[in-house]
């Protein structure tokens, strides 16, 4: 009988022996290509089939399905959610990277960290590693084209150049400020507003649930900068200042990490002004925190960030962002629990007071 | 006339202070001392009649490989209306200009004087943003030279970066100067454009770089 246990035993343990060797780690600190990327949310999903699902909401120019991770614990109520978006801009490769680095981070977390577990239970994490596909395909294509920017859907009517600026096409005072009608511009907003198709998966998804969406951050490179809406000049979002407070304690988050310096402030008072951002049409669908993030670095070597600057860019970015998840999450939830409670002790002052008139 | 106070964190006075970068660059770097922008304390502009903008700011100054910091004053003069014109810089950035790296230069002088074949490189950095620790002296050189364009090109409508050094090509020279043929691209933020210039730049330990010819070159096809 123990020599059969201890038989099946060796055995056991042979057969993982056997499947840990052939696994191998993720690199999370390297620039990765278009199809790992793929098969790593494949693997995620495999991984954490509890909590991850993988929803195609799009497709590219050329026909690539634009997917998305969402992440939280199946509790078959309808959700409130978080919004992440990576690599708009086909040449912010440390963009990506960001975006597969925090959902290691929290499909980590959530197992040892009660209030991970619990933003898990009460939030869907809706991530999409790569947005413009197309547009980050291209720039591993070789050394000449690492540096593009736009998707790579043709240019109108005798235009022979390619791409339209996705970060210019939303619906969000389209074709206003900081844009170019020249469709060889690299800020060339396009035909009309959500002409493109990523821009269209974007606001067709979000949009049919946007009042689920708390917060919706957008992730770019480089300027170490934290952008709040709006772009154009003229509009002042209703939430500013606390947009800018959230916004300002993310960046203290994001200095104690390493030192780095991250600005805090509209497109106009820090960067320039802008229209058809993605950032500006959620908060106009009426999601109230919404940021454009810039990574590293300041222009050294901006968007050629160096693949050691990988895990240090992604961990300050994540302090960052758990620090606007975190508030979203509070004011929605913590603040219910808190007037639950105040209700209870409301209630045992009540019956108190009752008693002692009584006695 | 008008003299206003501007805000330190906003984006004028950050492109003003970004061409004082320049201006040390190009005339205090080396192969070994790179200048970046730190902080920008306080910045105070004021129109100068029949000349243009002028910007007055406290800043501190990062040099990139020792990471010794300075806080300096600076001067920026924008032209403006009939003046053309780059901008007129004056810095009072004294400490960093002492950092001395000339038995480094020396020595990289030396290896590149005296080797029969002529040094060629691409990509610096390449797509994954890696530099070879003995081709960063070049990159570096680039940045310098770069830094002339910038400081050149640059107004209060734009806030440029070096993005990358495409090709290094050495060419032989009958005096003692090193001689590069660049290609660089600058990344202009505001535009978001990648602009690639072509310079051509002598080097040596003691006249540090010298800039023969530059110019402005069409847009890579491939970037269109």
């Amino acid at each position: 009988m123990l020599n059969f246990v201890g038989l099946s035993l060796v055995v056991l343990i042979s057969a993982v022996g056997v499947a840990t060797i052939e696994r191998v780690e993720y690199d999370y600190y390297k620039y990765h290509p278009m199809p790992e990327i793929t098969n790593w949310m494949d693997q995620i999903q495999r991984d954490y089939p509890d909590v991850v699902s993988i929803i195609n909401y799009g497709q590219t120019y050329e026909k690539r399905n634009i997917n998305l991770l969402k992440i939280g614990l199946n509790t078959g109520a309808k959700k409130k959610a978080i919004w992440m978006d990576c690599g708009i801009h086909a040449r912010e490769w440390i963009a990506p990277a960001f975006c597969q680095y925090f959902v290691r981070q929290i499909l980590q977390a959530y197992k040892t960290d009660p209030k991970m577990e619990e933003m898990m239970k009460n939030l869907d994490f809706y991530v999409t590693p790569v947005l413009n596909i197309d547009g980050y395909i291209y720039t591993w294509k070789d050394n000449s084209t690492r540096l593009w920017r736009k998707n790579r859907s043709p240019g109108p009517g005798n235009c022979t150049c390619y791409g339209t600026d996705l970060n210019r096409n939303f619906d969000a005072n389209w074709g206003t400020v900081g844009i170019s009608f020249n469709c060889c511009s690299i800020i060339y907003c396009g035909s009309k507003p959500t002409s493109e198709l990523e821009a269209q998966a974007v606001t067709d998804f979000v949009g049919s649930r946007k009042d689920d969406f708390l917060c919706f951050l957008t992730i770019h490179s480089y300027g170490q900068l934290l952008l709040v809406p709006y772009g154009h000049p003229n509009f002042t979002a209703s939430n500013y200042n606390e947009l800018m407070e959230v916004g300002l304690a993310a960046a203290e988050a994001i200095k104690k990490v390493h030192g780095m310096n991250y600005t805090v402030g509209t497109s106009p008072d820090v960067l320039y002004p802008n229209s058809g951002s993605s950032r500006d049409w959620a908060r106009m669908q009426g999601i109230p925190l919404t940021y454009t993030f810039e990574l590293r670095d300041k222009g050294q070597y901006g968007f050629e960030l160096p693949e050691e600057q990988i895990q240090p860019a992604c961990e300050e970015a994540y302090s960052g962002a758990l620090h606007i998840i975190t508030y979203a999450h509070d004011k929605t939830f913590n603040g219910a629990v808190a007037t639950a409670a105040a209700t209870l002790w409301t209630v045992v002052l009540a019956v108190g007071v009752t008693s002692t008139t009584l006695m | 006339m008008t003299n206003e106070e501007l805000n330190p964190i906003h984006y004028p006075a950050q492109r003003a202070a970004k061409v004082v970068l320049h201006y040390l660059n190009s005339r205090c770097g080396s192969p070994y001392k790179l200048f970046e922008l730190q902080t920008v304390y306080r910045v105070n502009a004021e129109d100068v009649a029949d000349s243009g903008r002028k910007y007055r700011m406290e800043i501190s100054v990062k040099e990139m490989f020792g990471n010794t910091v300075e806080k300096c004053s600076a001067e920026v003069l924008f032209p403006r209306g009939e003046q053309q014109g780059s901008p007129k810089v004056q810095t009072s950035c004294e400490e960093l200009l002492k950092i001395n790296t000339k038995s480094q230069e020396e020595a990289l002088y030396q290896q590149y004087k005296t080797r029969h074949s002529l040094l060629s490189a691409q990509n610096l950095p390449d797509s994954y943003g890696h530099i070879e620790p003995d081709m960063t002296p070049f990159w570096c050189l680039g940045a310098l030279a770069s830094s002339f364009v910038m400081l050149a090109e640059s107004t209060e409508e734009t806030l440029y970066n070096m993005a990358q050094v495409t090709n290094i090509t050495q060419l032989a020279t009958e005096d003692d100067r090193l001689k590069f043929d660049y290609h660089i691209l600058l990344h202009d933020v505001v535009s978001q454009e990648i602009i690639p210039w072509n310079l051509l730049i002598t080097w040596s330990p003691p006249e540090g770089v010298k800039v023969l010819q530059m110019k402005q070159l069409p847009p890579h096809q491939k970037l269109l």
